[in-house]
């Protein structure tokens, strides 16, 4: 049915799976850092978020991915001869996790501000009372209540990273449109062979809203006992 | 830099001395595919929140599975899957259609800001507050009127700042025009990285002005979320 490609294309599946989830990692992290530094940091790191928050989200990915991937190898080059270092070669797939992680850290940080400043402020103030320290307080009141409130965005953020590894392949990555493009050539299907590559993509956005439908069920069953 | 500019400054702006490039590209892909986009999804977006199956379940079709693949792969459906097909080529029309970079990359992009643009407009319609239908419905408005008059000029309103969003989004999506050979900003950046080898300053100048009509882009949409907006704003001390 694949014409012999099958092996080609599901490698590059799992190359996609892995990017997509080592990226959504990645912003993960930066976001959270660069969230929690313009709401709790000091004048100095506020800024510096928001200015990495602002023109990050301003700039097309696809140019930062081949500015990065073209520039961050130029620049290593220069540091490792200024200090006569063997050459060091960064590969597609570190460029492509580094490129769609710090793009969608900049997403993600208006997310995790936007549920920060959803969550009760009396909470804040009901643990300081109670004589949490202030990383007390972060860890067990503001930080599980702003994931809840995180959640729809992440699962949005998660989708459009999803996506967005596509564009690896325009640097050379063998993620599964590269791995279809490739199978498209050999046989001159390129019609049927990006087909199969839009439902690959396909199946696992389905399969991360039905995941996402699961943690949005879990986290509303326990606001209902709550309630009641 | 100041070299570079002055040798590319011209293609990154309008012309490279024979045909339209950069900005004045990108522009007008983003233009005519929002505007496009824009008209085509008022009506979907009725038929997806119409309480007969036959009109919402086509859209919701359609809406899903262009928002659930790359548009990317979009793209290169169009462009380079299409036209291998047998009858495509034998179609005077087809062939010509599909040849061409400028359509294809313009097909996908309408469709793409179509489908976001669809669910964005339905989730307005949906929120429409029921008080001011049935109220319509009470003076005896009829269901175009109660739509034209009422309904799609307070959702399409509600809808400014998703909607402004999806704008910036799409400006971002039609830097993937220049894998369709399109000469937008970002085929005439790699076209300068390939003469020049100096991929940071080929590819920061691009990058700069796409921040630059991102931000004025982003600013004429508060300007006008100010006016159209105005009742919705919090009342501020």
């Amino acid at each position: 049915m694949l014409y012999g490609y099958s092996n080609l294309i599901i490698e590059g599946s799992v190359m996609t799976v892995k990017l997509a989830l080592l990226s959504a990692l990645l912003a993960t992290i930066l976001g959270l850092l660069a969230s929690c530094a313009k709401i709790f940091g000091s004048k100095l790191s506020a800024t510096i978020a928001v200015l990495y928050s602002t023109i990050i989200r301003g700039i097309p990915d696809l140019v930062l991915m081949l500015l990065i991937f073209y520039g961050l190898q130029i620049g290593i080059n220069q540091i490792t001869e200024a200090f006569s270092w063997q050459q060091v070669n960064i590969d597609p797939f570190t460029t492509g996790v580094i490129t769609i992680g710090f793009i969608y850290g900049a997403y993600l940080t208006e997310t995790f501000r936007g549920a920060f400043l959803a969550v009760a402020k009396g909470q804040i103030e009901a643990a300081t009372a109670y004589g949490f320290t202030p990383w007390q307080v972060f860890r067990f009141v503001l930080f599980p209540q702003m994931m809840r409130h995180a959640l729809p965005g992440l699962e949005n953020n998660w989708l459009v990273i999803l996506k967005s590894t596509a564009l690896v392949s325009i640097i050379g990555l063998a993620d599964v449109v590269k791995a279809t493009q490739m199978a498209g050539k050999g046989t001159y299907e390129f019609f049927y062979f990006t087909i199969i590559a839009a439902l690959v993509y396909l199946v696992f956005t389905i399969f991360s809203n039905a995941i996402f439908y699961w943690v949005n069920k879990q986290f509303l069953f326990e606001r209902k006992e709550v309630r009641s | 830099m100041i070299e570079t500019l002055q040798q590319y400054g011209q293609a990154y702006l309008w012309t490279d001395g024979f045909r339209f490039t950069g900005v004045a590209v990108t522009l007008m892909l983003l233009v005519v595919s929002l505007l496009i986009g824009f008209i085509i999804s008022i009506p979907l977006s009725i038929a997806r929140t119409s309480s007969k199956k036959y009109f919402s379940y086509p859209v919701w079709l359609f809406s899903y599975l262009f928002r659930g693949t790359p548009l990317y792969v979009q793209l290169l459906i169009f462009y380079s899957g299409v036209y291998t097909l047998d009858f495509v080529r034998d179609s005077d029309f087809l062939s010509w259609f599909f040849r061409s970079g400028y359509y294809c990359t313009l097909l996908a992009l309408i469709l793409n800001t179509c489908a976001y643009t669809t669910e964005i407009f339905a989730g307005a319609i949906r929120e429409t507050d029921k008080g001011e239908i049935e109220a319509a419905k009470a003076y005896g408005f009829s269901n175009w009127k109660l739509y034209t008059q009422i309904i799609m000029p307070s959702a399409l309103r509600r809808s400014m700042p998703s909607y402004s969003n999806e704008v910036i989004l799409m400006l971002h999506a039609t830097s993937l025009a220049f894998t369709a050979t399109v000469p937008d900003i970002l085929k005439i950046a790699r076209d300068v990285n390939s003469a020049t080898y100096q991929p940071f300053i080929a590819f920061g100048i691009a990058a700069i002005i796409y921040l630059i009509i991102s931000l004025v882009l982003v600013s004429l949409f508060r300007q006008s979320e100010k006016k159209w907006l105005k009742h919705l704003q919090p009342l501020s001390n």
